[in-house]
This record gives C-alpha cells, sequence and structure tokens, in this order.
C-alpha cells in the first residue's frame, strides 16, 4: 500500500468493519470487547476473503496439476509473499507458516535447539515472557543435551532490566536470546534494537515473540536486525490456526526439519529422504490454506489503514487510559514501563480478579481474569491471585476505556 | 449505585459476599485426620483442607487455607461449617447433591433429609448460570473428596 494515502483514522467507520461489534449482547448492552490481546475479532474483509477461497478457489496446494489447485496454490504463496512485506523480509522464503506463534517457537526450540545449538550453551529468555517462550526451552533444558537456561530479570516498572541482561551475556555462552516483543501482561514495548546489538556482540542469536507486538506497531525484522520473528494470524485480525516464523535464510538452511512428512520432502525412499529447501522443509503436511488467505486478508486490511496510524489510536487510548485506571481506588496496576502498547492488568484491593470479570461482563465489557500464561511473572510482582486484564485492539474507544473505569469504581462499591 | 450490577445480586448474595470476606474455619487444624490440597490451574485458586475425624468416623472439624476468588473462598467456608457431624459417605453424597445444584441451579432428588443442608448451600445455586464459575463453587468439594479418599490432590480442570 505504499504511495497510497491512507484515510485518517476513523474509529467510527473501522467498528462497522467489525461484525460482531455491533451483535446485541445480554441485556442489550453493546459488547465492548476489551480482549484482543487473547485474540482479536475479525474484519468482514477477512471473513469474505475466507468464504470467497472456499467457494471459488480452494483445492490442496502444491501437488494438483489443474487449474483449481494451481489458484489455491498461487493463493497461498501471495500470502507468504505479503506477511514478508508486511514484516519487511528480504526474502519470501524466509516465512514459514505454522499453526500459531506457540508452535512457531516450539518449532525453533526443537529444530535450532536440539540441531544447532551445542552443548553448553544456554537460552536467555526473560521473566516478563508468556508460557510459550518458557516452555519449550525448558523442555530444551530438560532433554539432556547441556544446554542451559537463563531468565534476564525485569525491573519494578516491568522493563527488562538490560544490565542483568548484559551480564548473563558476559561469559559468551548464550547462543540464543528468546524475548517478547511486547509483553502480554505488562504492555512493555521492549528495547529490541539494543537487546540485539547487545545479543549479537556476545555472539548470540535473538528470537522475538511478536505474538503481542506484530498487532500495534510496524514490525520491519531487518532495521531490528533479529534472527528469528514469530507472531500469528488470530491476534492481528485474521483467523486462528496460522501463525509465522520469520527466520534468516541462512538460519532456516542450517536446521534440521521440524515434523516429518508430504510437502517437506524432495526425494523419499525407505532407506531416506530428502529435505526439501525452506520454507517447504518446515510445512510437513496440508498447510493452513484458508487461513493463510485469511491472514493475507487481515495483512491487507490493517496495511490500508496502516500500522502507523494505528500505532498513533493505540497510542492515544493508552495515555487516555493511564489516566482513567489511575481515577479507579483500590486499582493496582501491574508494570509502568515507559514504551508501553494497550495491555493493562490490574489487581484490585476489593476483588478478586474472576470476581471482577464477572462483574464486568455483566456491564457487556469482556476481560481475561487469571495469570495470562505468565505464572511466573505474577509471581514476579507478587500478584499469585492473578489479574484481570483489559487488552486493547484497532477498534477500542475512548468512550470504551471510560466505561471500564466507570464499571470498575462501581465493581469495588459492590464488593466493599 | 446507578445498578450496573444489580442484576448480579443473584450470584453475589450478601451471604456469599460476607463469607467470601470473612471465611469460617479459616485455618490450620494441626491435628487432622486427613488432609487435600485443590488447585484450579486455570485461575490460581488454591486451597488446602483439613479434616478431623471423631472417634465414631464422623467429621468432629473441617477448615481450609488458601487463596481464592469470593465464590471458591464463601463455597469452602460454607462446606467446613455444613459437613461438621456427618460421616465421610454422608458428606460426599452432600456433595454430588451441591455439584448438581451448582450446574444446574436445582436438586429434584435431594429429599428432605438434605432440605437444612442444602438450604444452607442454596445462596450459592446462581452459580450454575455463569458456567466459567462453577468449578469456583466446586473445587472445595472436589478437595474434600480427595481428603476423605486418600488421593490429596484434587483439580477442578
Amino acid at each position: 500500500m505504499d504511495g497510497i494515502a491512507a484515510a485518517p483514522f476513523d474509529v467510527a467507520r473501522i467498528r462497522q468493519d467489525f461484525p460482531i461489534l455491533s451483535q446485541p449482547q445480554a441485556r442489550g448492552r453493546p459488547l465492548v470487547f476489551l480482549d484482543s490481546g487473547a485474540s482479536a475479532q475479525k474484519p468482514r474483509a477477512v471473513i469474505d476473503a475466507m468464504v470467497r477461497c472456499m467457494e471459488t478457489a480452494y483445492a490442496n496446494v502444491h501437488r494438483g496439476a489443474y487449474r483449481l489447485s494451481e489458484l489455491a496454490t498461487d493463493a497461498y504463496e501471495a500470502a507468504r509473499t505479503a506477511t514478508a512485506r508486511f514484516i519487511n523480509a528480504a526474502d519470501a522464503r524466509e516465512v514459514v507458516f505454522t499453526k500459531n506463534s506457540t508452535e512457531a517457537m516450539n518449532l525453533v526450540a526443537h529444530s535450532w535447539g536440539r540441531g544447532v545449538m551445542k552443548p553448553g550453551q544456554a537460552v536467555l529468555i526473560s521473566e516478563l515472557e508468556h508460557h510459550a517462550n518458557i516452555v519449550p526451552w525448558q523442555m530444551l533444558r530438560d532433554d539432556n543435551r547441556g544446554i542451559e537456561l537463563r531468565v534476564c530479570r525485569v525491573t519494578d516498572a516491568g522493563e527488562i532490566d538490560m544490565d542483568d541482561l548484559e551480564a548473563k551475556l558476559a561469559d559468551g555462552k548464550v547462543g540464543l536470546v528468546a524475548i517478547a516483543h511486547m509483553s502480554n501482561v505488562l504492555g512493555t514495548v521492549t528495547p529490541v534494537e539494543r537487546i540485539v546489538a547487545l545479543a549479537h556482540a556476545q555472539g548470540a542469536k535473538v528470537l522475538l515473540d511478536g505474538s503481542q507486538a506484530a498487532v500495534h506497531r510496524r514490525v520491519d525484522v531487518q532495521a531490528i536486525g533479529c534472527d528469528f520473528y514469530c507472531f500469528t494470524g488470530h491476534k492481528l485480525y485474521g483467523p486462528t490456526g496460522i501463525g509465522v516464523l520469520w527466520a534468516r535464510l541462512e538460519h532456516l538452511d542450517r536446521m534440521p526439519p521440524f515434523l516429518g512428512g508430504g510437502d517437506m520432502i524432495s526425494a523419499v525412499t525407505f532407506e531416506t529422504s530428502e529435505w526439501a529447501p525452506a520454507p517447504a522443509k518446515f510445512e510437513a503436511g496440508t498447510p493452513p490454506i484458508i487461513e493463510a488467505v485469511g491472514l493475507h486478508a487481515a495483512i491487507d486490511y490493517v496495511t490500508a489503514i496502516g500500522m502507523g496510524a494505528i500505532e498513533a489510536h493505540e497510542r492515544a487510548l493508552v495515555d487516555h487510559a493511564m489516566g482513567a485506571l489511575a481515577g479507579v481506588p483500590g486499582l493496582t496496576l501491574m508494570g509502568r514501563a515507559q514504551d508501553r502498547g494497550g495491555v493493562f492488568a490490574f489487581a484490585m484491593d476489593a476483588a478478586h480478579p474472576h470476581d471482577l470479570a464477572t462483574l464486568l461482563d455483566r456491564a457487556g465489557i469482556a476481560v481475561r481474569a487469571g495469570r495470562h500464561c505468565a505464572e511466573p511473572l505474577h509471581a514476579r510482582f507478587g500478584m499469585e491471585n492473578g489479574t484481570t486484564r483489559a487488552s486493547f485492539g484497532l477498534y477500542t474507544t475512548k468512550e470504551e476505556v471510560d466505561l471500564l473505569a466507570r464499571a470498575l469504581a462501581e465493581a469495588r462499591e459492590f464488593f466493599k | 449505585m446507578s445498578g450496573l450490577f444489580d442484576d448480579l445480586r443473584d450470584l453475589y448474595q450478601e451471604v456469599i459476599l460476607d463469607h467470601g470476606r470473612k471465611p469460617r474455619n479459616f485455618r490450620r487444624l494441626e491435628d487432622a485426620d486427613a488432609t487435600g490440597r485443590g488447585d484450579n490451574p486455570m485461575c490460581g485458586d488454591r486451597i488446602e483442607l483439613f479434616v478431623k475425624r471423631a472417634p465414631d468416623g464422623t467429621i468432629a472439624d473441617a477448615a481450609f487455607q488458601g487463596r481464592g476468588c469470593a465464590i471458591s473462598t464463601a463455597s469452602a467456608s460454607l462446606m467446613t461449617e455444613v459437613v461438621k457431624g456427618k460421616t465421610p459417605a454422608e458428606a460426599k453424597d452432600l456433595g454430588a447433591k451441591f455439584r448438581e445444584l451448582a450446574m444446574t441451579g436445582a436438586c429434584p432428588d435431594c429429599g428432605a433429609a438434605l432440605a437444612d443442608d442444602m438450604e444452607r448451600l442454596a445462596p450459592l445455586s446462581g452459580v450454575h448460570e455463569f458456567p466459567s464459575r462453577v468449578k469456583c463453587a466446586t473445587l472445595a468439594w472436589h478437595t474434600l473428596n480427595a481428603a476423605l479418599d486418600g488421593t490429596k490432590e484434587a483439580s477442578s480442570e
């Protein structure tokens, strides 16, 4: 969409693109959807693209020598090209489609961790990681390959402790730094360029979990300089069932396959098989074809609005929310990072997160309660009971944030 | 109050708010005969239950510790009150009836013998309209079963 001036950001018009936002809810209240950090709602363009694919251009890809299969293959590969452009990858072959971010990170842990990393090396994660960026590395550590797992501290403000990061990189044993680009609990956006510079200086590669960040800001993997970048379709207003692993081609070439099956081989006998080149090497079996078409439509949708415009809208919302939530008595926000996105986890003195979520649901407000797949982070902040989390999307309005603040204040009165 | 939440008084009745804020029997029983741990890994609710038996095998005392939402705390609190004096079999039967109450809002075959106990537990029946909260109300009872059966660990997942 380069060269096309984006229309001014008009949240009311954008909301009309999302059919679910006009669905009447229980007790006639409008839906206030503040759980986009878990999964975002889908615009009409995505829904229609997937239906159109199934109605007019669907067949399996990469095998049929007939027109419909060629059409589907073209659509699937066009999604790859669009995804590469979306994150400014140098080459579309660097984009591997997975099931979700979790699978993308497992792919790297399995294939890079077990196929390329050496005994004595370490993986360095941080305290603010989602379980998806903790557990695969624990499994690698516990696989008797001599791989160590290190955890970088997070400051009380909820930012990466850069001194600790440097200290844990200092002995040169870290082979991979795996860190979130944006926290799904604290909203913290991590200083990825600095992290990459520090890691590369010590010979470590860098994987970024972009599940949250890719939705809220423009991501340029070449400018960031990282080695692996993971994100998922369903948080980016696209469908479930498709995620993205971007990795430098030189890395993908060195990595053994993750899953075995059709589509990932160039020759098979019962004695041995030869792997297809990346990305096919990592896409065994029938891929998520319709989902790729949906992801492509989602990328086109946000690109047409403009990632810069989306980021500006969300920055204004974040500023507004900081003010509105600060006015709610008894509310403690988890994390106060300088650079942050539209994710707010909080605890209330008078109410447990689950009771709070049930009350907010009655006001038509959908939020998430619990530990948001980040149990160690909640322990780090002494929030063992979990938190209630409100997370914004491009369709979120200031009025919705105000309603949240008002409902929270009223909920406190209810429980006090 | 402008009443955003007035219709939630069915779920959060005064009895529940009261037991949630000031749970009864919220302590360790150092001389417990049976203990059980209950976990709800999704929300982090966790309870430790202590049961002390009388010489005739009935439950002489029950107490709990842990953390949880108003509903799970109130349910554990009420449970420790109503199971006192019951045989383990009676307590487990009451638990089965309570789970039915929590899931459906009614217990047609509870019978007159359980009427008083069910009346005490009735304020929790509102959870049946909140499927995601039923497990909050039943965690304590799952834990009681685990303690009485000697399996120790219970999960409401």
